[in-house]
């Protein structure tokens, strides 16, 4: 009887309910819209992050990450790799690398680079090398010479497929050494400074020409199952010897992403504070609007013998519908208008060169997650509620005598 | 004051707690817009300013295709002809010569492809900041020969200190080789981590002699009194070099072209915040219509009473906008005020962004954020919701001319 009631009350004057209602919906669209926006921003930075020779989890040698250099390598991988074979689910994927910093240059250009050795076959499924190929030929796991470059790079340098590059070095050994690769492909990455800056041998090539037989420098993984990150690096580390040795996550790889990560939900909650309390005051003022008009209905109802607490609940349930209402339609049309979107993503091309200074493709693909949707609602509906007491207690106040003045 | 405003002002009063609630709708939009705005605009002043000042200056005059190859082919052959002409400039605050190399640069254990960069340690000075960023050691002397300023994340990396020696090896303007020794003078800390971690300084004149350079250098690099004169003397500096040579062998580029990802990404954050303030300010216009539309409807007796005396409909229509009118412009004063106050808090204490420093200084900033108010800071969000609210005032006003005075009487 009551919803009955609360429910014909909102309808009294349909006008008003229905303004009321258009603010709330721009409202909730908003808050799903962007947030589905910024989480597909997100979850492509971290993407793109990882996809650049990171992985989900990588293992060094212990002193690797602070000086990254040549006579920080990891001494035995075969050892390494065997725990791995063990550990891991037979979807996960990993690849050795060597991975020095060099200096390339051919008849007229120069620049600095890092010359990556890697297993191409296995690389491909770990890294966007996989994805991103552009021109001419990828690397064969047996190519002693063969370079694989990134488009801009190649740009630069005036040169082309078949041409050479010189690669200047320092060896294990710490003899600065030289060699010419020859431009076998190229491919072409989401951000240009990934074109520039990585050359890409085979890990024989590397092993010769570093003369680093054994040692490489790092292990990528990649888990068919991002959740298990944290445990699967756990019992990594409870095996390997970390003396030598040190596991690191994502988390750790990309302390930027993960900063981004942590304060995403925080800059969200005050997002939708804001958007709410510049809707609360419409509820608000529709609300006591809709109980001022109704003084005498009240006094007739408390005469009646109507409980305070009861009239609380009426309005309070009125304005539960009115935002119910609301919440559903912004809810949809949020939902619709992302699902639009999903498959042709939002085009930021016309800011390239901003999108990669934030480490973001040039298309956005929204993203939905159930945890952002549940959090909006809660939060709409919970404050709703509060800023409603204010008008319901307003209308438990109404006494008959007053009533029947008006 | 006129009989009109009169009734208006005295209508407004006519419900307190509906108005407070409608201008404190409207104080608070405006509030949110002053603030967030000025904040936006501070920070992106302080990514421009530590990124201008620490390396690439207001405005560069390079040889064309440098700005996008970075080869050391692509130099300016006559720098002292330019200097000449720049020095008939006054607007322009200080110049300095800069040439680059890609080189492999190697201490007794570690190697790293860098760019080394020649300056001239007192034009140099006039025009960035390094020299007040040494955290080790001693700046360049105008007499120094091969010594070197290195960046601190690169001086980890290299593993060295103050005094040990570095060898350079690169390719010199004419495509031979260029090697040389150089001793580390001292070591800087920008925040700046790209510039901090891939940065080599020596004296312009041994550089000179190492690359082969023959005097030729790539960036003849400008500081303006502020980034708004840039512009200006842009188009002298322009204008000052085609008066001789017709042919073109040198571009002329302002910070904005020297730091496209930087300018993109502004824009990109300024556009989305765009879209969150026009959201944030119909939500406000939606949920305040509600408050005009009710004060008009609830009175419909009192109009039919008016118009049957003979008022004229337009007369009602300004009554009507003078209340709504007025009520904004309160609304909008409040929130300005208010806002302004709590940005010039802010702009004397900062936001302490301590978590986010991560982020933050990959920009140039530190964890410590300022806002800044200014006039197109504090009065176009406030001006948007002015506009927006007159126009959902509007809707409510109009109805009011389409009344008639016996169906008005008759309602209840």
């Amino acid at each position: 009887m009551y919803l009955d009631l609360a429910w014909r009350n909102i309808w009294r004057n349909s006008r008003r309910t229905f303004v009321i209602l258009t603010a709330v919906i721009i409202g909730v669209w908003s808050m799903v819209f962007l947030a589905a926006f910024s989480r597909g921003m997100l979850n492509n930075m971290l993407k793109n992050g990882k996809s650049v020779l990171i992985g989900d989890i990588q293992i060094h040698d212990r002193g690797y990450r602070s000086d990254p250099s040549i006579d920080m390598s990891i001494q035995d991988p075969e050892d390494v790799t065997e725990l791995l074979d063990r550990l891991l689910a037979p979807e996960d994927v990993y690849a050795g690398r060597i991975k020095v910093s060099a200096y390339v240059s051919n008849a007229r250009h120069s620049s600095g680079v890092t010359l990556v050795g890697i297993d191409p076959e296995k690389e491909k499924q770990i890294s966007f090398l996989g994805e991103k190929h552009f021109k001419g030929k990828y690397l064969d796991s047996k190519d002693k010479r063969g370079v694989y470059a990134g488009d801009a790079l190649l740009d630069k340098f005036d040169t082309g497929m078949g041409r050479k590059l010189i690669i200047m070095t320092r060896n294990s050994k710490g003899d600065v050494v030289s060699k010419a690769f020859r431009i076998r492909g190229s491919f072409k990455a989401d951000m240009e400074a990934t074109e520039k800056n990585y050359l890409f041998i085979t890990m024989d090539a590397a092993k010769k020409f570093l003369n680093m037989p054994v040692a490489i420098s790092e292990i990528s993984i990649v888990l068919s199952d991002e959740e298990n990150v944290e445990t699967i690096a756990e019992k990594i580390k409870e095996k390997v010897d970390t003396a030598l040795l040190s596991v690191e996550t994502w988390k750790e790889l990309l302390p930027m992403l993960e900063a981004y990560f942590s304060m995403f939900n925080s800059f969200m909650y005050i997002w939708y504070v804001v958007v709410f309390i510049a809707m609360g005051f419409g509820i608000v003022n529709t609300n006591l609007m809709a109980v001022f008009e109704r003084v005498r209905e009240f006094g007739l109802l408390r005469a009646l013998g109507m409980k305070p607490w009861l009239v609380v609940c009426s309005v309070i349930t009125e304005s539960v519908m009115v935002l119910l209402i609301g919440i559903t339609c912004g809810n949809i049309s949020g939902v619709v208008s992302v699902l639009f979107l999903k498959n042709e993503g939002i085009d930021l091309t016309i800011f390239g060169k901003g999108s990669e200074f934030f480490g973001m493709s040039r298309i956005i693909y929204p993203q939905l997650t159930l945890y952002d949707v549940v959090n909006i609602n809660f939060v709409i509906l919970f404050l709703g509620i509060i800023v409603s007491l204010y008008p319901a207690l307003k209308a438990s106040r109404i006494t008959p005598v007053e009533a029947m003045r008006e | 004051m006129s009989v009109d405003m009169k009734m208006a002002l005295r209508n407004i009063w006519r419900n307190p707690v509906r108005t407070i609630l409608t201008l404190s709708a409207i104080a608070f939009a405006a509030m949110i817009l002053v603030f967030m705005f000025s904040f936006q605009l501070g920070s992106y002043e302080t990514m421009i300013n530590s990124s201008v000042k620490i390396h690439t200056g207001h405005i560069q005059i390079q040889a064309e295709n440098y700005n996008e190859k970075k080869s050391i082919r692509y130099a300016v052959r006559s720098p002292a002809v330019i200097a000449e002409k720049l020095n008939k400039i006054d607007d322009i605050q200080a110049y300095t010569f800069r040439a680059n190399g890609f080189s492999l640069v190697s201490s007794e254990n570690r190697t790293r492809g860098i760019l080394v960069t020649g300056i001239d340690p007192e034009g140099e000075a006039s025009v960035s900041t390094v020299d007040r960023l040494i955290k080790k050691g001693e700046y360049l002397d105008k007499n120094d020969r091969d010594k070197a300023l290195i960046g601190n994340l690169l001086a980890k990396h290299l593993r060295v200190g103050i005094n040990d020696e570095l060898t350079v090896l690169g390719q010199g303007l004419d495509g031979s080789i260029a090697a040389g020794v150089v001793t580390i003078k001292g070591i800087f800390s920008s925040g700046l981590d790209e510039f901090d971690r891939r940065c080599i300084q020596i004296p312009l004149g041994y550089f000179n002699d190492m690359f082969y350079m023959q005097d030729s250098v790539h960036e003849i690099v400008c500081t303006a009194e502020s980034i708004y004169e840039v512009e200006n003397i842009k188009q002298k500096i322009e204008k000052e070099l085609a008066r001789e040579n017709g042919k073109k062998e040198v571009v002329v580029l302002d910070w904005k072209q020297l730091l496209p990802g930087l300018v993109q990404g502004i824009k990109l954050d300024f556009i989305s915040g765009m879209i969150f303030y026009v959201i944030l300010v119909l939500v406000v216009a939606f949920s305040i219509l509600n408050t005009f539309l009710m004060a008009i409807l609830e009175r419909t007796k009192e109009f039919g009473v008016m118009l049957a005396l003979g008022v004229k409909p337009a007369r009602l229509l300004k009554l009507v906008l003078m209340e709504s009118s007025f009520m904004t412009l309160l609304g909008v004063l409040i929130g300005l005020t208010a806002g302004c106050m709590l940005t010039l808090w802010f702009e004397s204490h900062g936001i302490n962004l301590e978590g986010a420093s991560e982020i933050l200084k990959e920009y140039g900033m530190s964890g410590i954020v300022y806002p800044k108010l200014s006039v197109v800071s504090a009065l176009s969000g406030p001006l948007g919701v002015l506009v927006i609210t007159l126009c959902a005032a509007l809707y409510p006003a109009l109805k009011v001319t389409k009344m008639s005075p016996v169906e008005a009487i008759n309602t209840v």
